[in-house]
């Protein structure tokens, strides 16, 4: 159900949602509770996705501001090479995500699986790669406290990490539910959201630490 | 009727009482507002009266909407306390909505722009060209100025230097010709009349320089150097507070500005050129 | 037939078998109204921490060298006393005016008045809750470690925040218990505000527009939409000083830093930084304290006056207007923090015109009370009280929201007085208020009523008594968070009325123990309660007195009319719930209409 404009995403839970006064789930039950449509998971995401990009636009607001000084002691870092690589592979598991999703709902479930857990196996590869950045980061004495340009860029990048950290927790969890679950179209959005959410936020990351540095 | 007044349907009405304070209440409040009581001590500069302009007009339109807000109140509350009537079903009147709010949005707003000159007075305009410069010094939990001497200049300051139990409390570079001449003293030493730059810096936390007869008060930050200007109009010796925490000292940091005469000041000058 | 060993296992299991029941239905409760009351007793707990912290300041700004309980040592020092000073707002602002009026009574009544079961994510729910305590419990252990609390305010500015142990006693350890229970406090707060605004979103009844939404509804849902926003705002920066603290960053401190002699290695962070990313959260937070209060405030008012609130649309419109603004404003904080003065005219200009919105609300609340049929339960008091407080407190704001003015005004007592008056009263007026109105609803048995007028009088007296002179302490020139008056000369001649507000305190504080006592007792002893004792018309009072697990029994409400609909001419009775089908007679159960 998606929203066509805030207004219709707000009107929606002034009763159209469960037909009639009786609320007993939307699509057939397997609801936490009596009367939880199944929307709402959708909105929790999107809201979740609203608090934590506030989160890294705080931190961002803070580099612009560090950046921006006079007379700074702002050093230039060489950014490590992997970060492309690593970019590249998130970029792919979106793709890959996409696809498993389309499988799912055709109805395909050992090719939605297939593709699911190819998601989660890209994530985990972004991961080490990050990993590796880091490695790299630490070869050429950049450390956390080395130089303001280098903490941001550990900031960055371990925040980002934790939450793809998460988003492959939750790949798995949803991945391994039987495929006749019946909340299982909306779980995948869900995590989906989140996962494109992810990708898209490390592109800009990308992108400011590349620009700005 | 003092009977009829106390009761409401089905029991003691506190409406009278609670009209009655609210009465009482305003009353006091603009007695104590107005009769200056406990006042903020005169000011002694043309920015700080301006201040005071604007403090007052504030004071009037905010007094005004207090007294309105707190009676009406007051009578609403007796008024309509319930004696049996039925209530009247206004959902709200639009009329109304949009004169409350004009009146507000114009009487909120417009004291913020009238109060723009006081600001740009102290603040958007930089300090006259031949204002006396005093470097101010804050740290845990003193007041230091320093002078820049007969050179006119300060002498470079490295805070690896600094030491005060050696009397080098600002970390005075002694390679620099220009810090030879400069005065380190701990009282604020003023001439009337004159215009003053301070440039104040902080070496350990953010403290602050606020003296009230000039109503100006500033924040002392570590990492920038931020320049204040003021003309004294009145000799005397003023208290400089420390308003921002920093530290258990923070009570106890204080110091005084002494705004003397033109003569006063130049024996000041000399006497602290042979002691320094 | 039954085998001695059966028995022996049943007289063992029982008791087990009982804790376990208790653990799920109390303590390991995804039902929101348990997960309210869990957070409405928590606030209680913070707030008499809160208040013992307050008492003992007061104590000591009049009487230093007297030996105070809990004080260790007994005469207290100027480090405990900015430790006591920093934790009392700490403990305050966060765990008593963001957790009750929002977490505890929102979590209870918002999915009842839009006829939901539960909220949308009932786990979610719960731990949030178990995060805010846990959060607490690292607070409080602030007290207790080497160094203790931390001196550096709530509003921990930096560098004195970010120096460690070297910048003053409790910033060492204590100041890292207090940045880790911040951090974990937010992460409760974000995961309850997507609960609250997802529930609002998509969980209300039919028939429940926006536009019958009451307004408590509607300002629990814009409250915590700032929620969501501002706390993840102060996530980051708790993040940042933690790192600052711990990691040798350089965020918020600058280059070649002296402190007691010694030259620190930091390299060109900014102070300002800090100030900037906390009060971009510090700001919307006031507002997280009063909105609900606001919303619940609008609510009493219109069921005791029996009237429609006056202006429910722009009332609506009012709160998400503060709720925006508030987020414009947060520069007025640091008119003298160095911040570039255009700026702060900017923020300026912004700041005054937030009055106008809750100049609004004002007059409306004195819309809703003209013309009304005022009945003075001691709900309503506490409501009046409320609208009182915020008159005085709102208006107070409008001298600090000029910088010319508040240059003589910041940081003095004055800023104290203010921020005291609306957010220590006013939005505590709210809470009280929402206490007394909801508490037949929450425990199913009524207060006492004459208690609850001498507890109304007592407070409503006592806080004018120690707030209003604290005005006149600041525009004298007296300095907020200074240990004792040993400093500049004029100080001493502003003891008199210290002492005043210190006796007006431990009398207001005193009275207190009525609420106390009544609460306590009343949750045991108090008079059964109906179910709409208040003949009020939104769905919270179709629900039993307490409400059973579902809420509604199975019978899900659809609405059919606006929130506020009292005396509607025409109808039997003076109010007209909101779940009655049109065509339905509203005249029914007219008597018990005056509670007494």
């Amino acid at each position: 159900m998606p929203a066509d404009s805030v207004v219709e995403l707000l009107e929606r839970g002034g009763g159209s949602h469960s037909g009639g006064g009786v609320p007993c789930g939307d699509g057939g039950g397997g609801n936490d509770n009596q009367g939880t449509p199944q929307s709402v998971y959708i909105t929790g995401m999107i809201l979740a996705l609203g608090g934590i990009l506030m989160f890294f636009m705080a931190l961002i607001s803070a580099w612009v501001v560090r950046r921006g000084f006079p007379n700074s002691d702002w050093q230039s870092i060489e950014l490590p090479h992997i970060l492309g690589l690593n970019t590249l592979i998130l970029t792919a598991s979106s793709f890959t995500l996409v696809r498993s999703r389309r499988l799912l709902v055709r109805g395909s479930e050992a090719d939605y699986r297939h593709w699911w857990g190819v998601t989660a196996i890209l994530g985990m590869f972004f991961l080490v790669g990050q990993i590796i950045a880091w490695r790299q980061m630490f070869a050429t004495r950049l450390f956390l406290a080395t130089n303001p340009a280098s903490s941001f860029f550990y900031v960055f990048t371990a925040a980002h990490a934790l939450h793809v950290l998460g988003g492959i927790a939750a790949l798995v969890v949803v991945g391994s539910r039987p495929a006749q679950h019946l909340t299982l179209e909306t779980a995948t959005r869900v995590a989906a959201i989140y996962w494109h959410f992810l990708a898209v936020l490390w592109l800009l990351i990308f992108t400011i630490l590349v620009v700005g540095r | 009727m003092v009977s009829s007044l106390l009761r409401s349907r089905g029991s003691a009405s506190p409406a009278l009482p609670l009209a009655i304070f609210l009465c009482f209440f305003v009353a006091a409040s603009v007695y104590a507002f107005v009769a200056r009581l406990y006042p903020s001590p005169p000011p002694i500069s043309e920015d700080a009266v301006l201040v005071d302009r604007q403090y007052a007009l504030t004071l009037y339109i905010t007094g005004a909407a207090f007294i309105l807000a707190q009676l009406g109140l007051a009578y609403a509350v007796l008024r309509f306390r319930d004696r049996g009537q039925k209530a009247k079903f206004i959902r709200g009147k639009i009329a109304l909505e949009i004169l409350w709010t004009s009146v507000t949005l114009v009487a909120f707003v417009g004291l913020g722009i009238a109060g723009r000159n006081a600001w740009a007075g102290a603040r958007f305009t930089p300090a006259a060209p031949d204002s006396i410069q005093i470097e101010v010094t804050t740290n845990q939990f003193v007041y230091t100025f320093r002078y820049p001497g007969a050179d006119g200049k300060f002498g470079r300051l490295d805070p690896s230097l600094v030491n005060a139990p050696a009397g080098n409390p600002l970390g005075i570079d002694p390679n620099d010709p220009a810090g030879r001449d400069d005065i380190v003293v701990s009282d604020l030493t003023v001439p009337v009349d004159r215009p003053v730059e301070l440039l104040l810096r902080s070496q350990d936390v953010i403290h602050n320089f606020f003296v009230r007869e000039l109503r100006l008060q500033q924040d002392t930050v570590p990492g920038m150097v931020i320049p204040v200007h003021f003309t004294p109009n009145g000799t005397g010796r003023y208290e400089i507070v420390c308003t921002q925490l920093c530290g258990l000292g923070h009570s106890t940091m204080h110091s005084h500005l002494n705004v003397v005469s033109e003569s006063d000041y130049v024996n000041f000058l000399k006497r602290q050129a042979f002691v320094q | 037939m039954s085998s001695p060993s059966r028995a022996a296992g049943d007289t063992i299991h029982a008791p087990v078998g009982a804790l376990a029941r208790f653990l799920r239905r109390y303590v390991f409760s995804t039902d929101h109204k348990i997960i309210g009351l869990q957070y409405f007793f928590l606030a209680l707990l913070a707030v008499t921490v809160g208040m013992i912290l307050s008492l003992l300041m007061r104590f000591h700004l009049v009487w230093p060298a007297a030996h105070l309980p809990f004080v260790a040592g007994g005469i207290m020092t100027p480090e405990q006393y900015l430790a006591v000073m920093t934790m009392h707002g700490t403990i305050m602002v966060f765990f008593v005016l963001t957790t009750a009026p929002q977490s505890a009574f929102g979590n209870y009544f918002l999915p009842l008045q839009i006829g939901a079961p539960d909220m949308a994510f009932p786990r979610l729910n719960m731990l949030s809750f178990w995060l805010i305590l846990l959060a607490f419990v690292v607070m409080m252990a602030a007290f207790v470690v080497p160094g203790g609390a931390p001196i550096s305010g709530w509003t921990a500015y930096t560098p004195l925040s970010g120096l460690g142990e070297i910048a003053g006693p409790g910033e060492g350890m204590g100041q890292s218990l207090w940045a880790f229970s911040i951090l974990i406090f937010c992460v409760g707060s974000l995961l309850g505000s997507i609960n609250f605004i997802a529930t609002t979103i998509d969980m209300r009844a039919p028939g429940m527009t926006l536009m019958r939404m009451p307004l408590t509804v509607w300002a629990w849902f814009v409250t915590a939409i700032l929620s969501l926003l501002a706390f993840a705002v102060l996530f980051a920066a708790g993040i940042l000083l933690v790192l600052d603290r711990v990691a040798g960053t350089s965020f918020f401190m600058p280059a070649g830093l002296v402190v007691n002699g010694a030259l620190q290695t930091n390299g060109g962070g900014s102070p300002l930084l800090w100030q900037h990313l906390f009060w971009f959260f510090g700001h919307p937070e006031v507002y997280i304290a009063i909105l609900p209060g606001m919303g619940v405030v609008s609510h009493i008012l219109a069921n005791f006056s029996r009237k429609p609130v006056f202006g429910y649309r722009a009332m609506a419109f009012a709160i998400c207007a503060i709720g925006f603004l508030g987020f414009l404003v947060w520069g007025h904080h640091m008119f003298v923090s160095g911040m570039n003065p255009y700026s702060g005219l900017t923020f300026s200009l912004l700041t005054v015109s937030i009055g106008v919105p809750s100049a609004v609300k004002t007059f409306n609340w004195l819309g809703t009370l003209w013309g009304g049929r005022i009945q003075f339960h001691s709900p309503m008091l506490f409501a009046i009280g409320f609208v009182s407080f915020f008159v005085t407190g709102g208006l107070s704001g409008i001298f600090l929201a000029q910088p010319a003015v508040d240059t003589t005004l910041h940081a003095t007592y004055y800023v104290v007085a203010h921020f005291h008056i609306v957010m220590g009263v006013a939005a505590i007026f709210g809470i009280l208020a929402a206490t007394y109105y909801w508490f037949p609803k929450m425990f199913g048995r009524s207060m006492n009523e004459s208690l609850g007028k001498i507890h109304f009088w007592l407070t409503f007296v006592g806080v004018y008594c120690i707030f209003m002179p604290m005005h006149f302490v600041g525009i004298a020139g007296g300095i907020r968070r200074y240990a004792d008056s040993t400093g500049a000369a004029y100080l001493a001649g502003l003891q008199p009325l210290h002492r005043f507000m210190t006796i007006a305190a431990l009398v207001t504080a005193a009275a207190q123990v009525i609420f106390f006592c009544n609460l306590f007792r009343s949750l045991r002893r108090g008079a059964p309660a109906a179910v709409n004792p208040w003949n009020g018309t939104t769905l919270e009072w179709i629900a039993g007195s307490p409400p059973p697990a579902d809420n509604f029994s199975g019978r899900f409400p659809s609405v059919y009319r606006g929130p506020y609909e009292y005396s509607v001419p025409g109808a039997a009775s003076d109010f007209w719930p909101q779940n009655i089908p049109p065509g339905l007679n509203p005249g029914e159960s007219t008597e018990q209409r005056y509670a007494g």
